[in-house]
């Protein structure tokens, strides 16, 4: 089974990286853009397909993939392996 | 009495550790390996700063799953002293051993320099000698320094007295000015709520030499001697008394 991961930084976290990049692109003729964040995105891939690995998994989003403290995540099957 | 310095594979500050530790009478520091299991043998554990597994993910976030962060965990639970500096706080925060956690700088620049933090709190095993309102110069060297808490957490460190250090002016003013990295209320250290876990973004490791500008990072580490010896006293004279 394939999954993608997503990080992004909780709204109370600063981003300064998205605050630069949101900067930029309103010099560049984009004063319309509002706000900028910016998170990880990961894919992975893995053996098998059953419901306890997909358990295993946000098991691991929470512990390694991601920091609660400063982060949410959000884990989406993307296709069943072959 | 006898340290520990924990080296993982990107720790780059482990060498500033021992020298500075075995700078000092009495102490005696030994370089621990990260697939050690074991710190039975010290009296205390020092992280060192670095860029563990280079940093991957977020800082500190491959190297907290390390065989030796186990007994490292297990022995702070006990109350072993643990220090940990710039890398090394980044490795207890993402371990759960410290509260919050340390963000890229809202400046979005790596800082390099001498900062001035005063101490909040002079009764914790790691600022014994350093009546509250002590300015300590030291150097701090970080991409990812900024410290964040959520507003519940921030409200219980301050409650418990858990902030030792915050960054200050030379005249101990707590100002946004002296703050190197954007860290919230110029937070530059804590403690655990037990006070035995101590982690610091700048380096007590670079101030504890004159030639390098500053001593002040020797009186961290003779504070932990202090605590560790009062500590013993304490135990012996309760098995006496047993």
């Amino acid at each position: 089974m394939k999954v993608k991961v997503v990080v992004m930084p909780k709204a109370a976290v600063l981003d300064p990286q998205g605050n630069a990049v949101r900067d930029a692109m309103r010099h560049l003729g984009m004063p319309e853009v509002r706000s900028v964040r910016i998170g990880k995105y990961m894919e992975i891939d893995v053996e098998g397909k059953n419901g306890e690995l997909e358990s295993r998994l946000h098991g691991l989003c929470r512990d390694l993939l991601s920091n609660p403290v400063i982060e949410d995540y959000e884990l989406k099957k993307t296709e069943e392996s072959r | 009495m006898k340290f520990a310095v924990i080296q993982f594979p990107g720790s780059n500050c482990d060498q500033d550790c021992i020298a500075a530790i075995n700078g000092l009478e009495g102490l005696h520091a030994e370089y621990v390996w990260h697939k050690e299991k074991s710190l039975d043998d010290f009296d205390a554990i020092v992280l060192p700063g670095g860029f563990a597994y280079g940093d991957y993910l977020r800082c500190g976030a491959i190297a907290r799953f390390s065989p030796i962060m186990r007994a490292v965990i297990g022995d702070a639970r006990a109350g072993k002293l643990v220090l940990g500096t710039c890398n090394g706080f980044q490795v207890l925060c993402e371990a759960g051993l410290l509260p919050g956690a340390l963000v890229r700088n809202r400046s979005l620049r790596f800082v390099c320099d001498m900062v001035t933090m005063r101490v909040e709190v002079d009764d914790s095993p790691f600022t014994h000698g350093c009546p509250k309102g002590t300015l300590l110069r030291m150097p701090v060297a970080h991409g990812e320094g900024c410290f964040f808490a959520n507003a519940e957490t921030l409200q219980e460190l301050n409650a418990n007295r858990q902030v030792i250090l915050r960054y200050a002016d030379n005249r101990g003013r707590i100002l946004p000015e002296a703050n190197p990295n954007g860290s919230i209320e110029n937070i530059a250290g804590i403690c655990s709520r037990e006070r035995n876990v101590f982690g610091l973004m700048p380096h007590p490791d670079r101030a504890s030499d004159a030639r390098l500008g500053s001593i002040d990072g020797t009186k961290i580490f003779r504070s932990m001697v202090q605590a560790i010896s009062a500590n013993r006293t304490t135990s012996e004279r309760a098995k006496q008394v047993a």
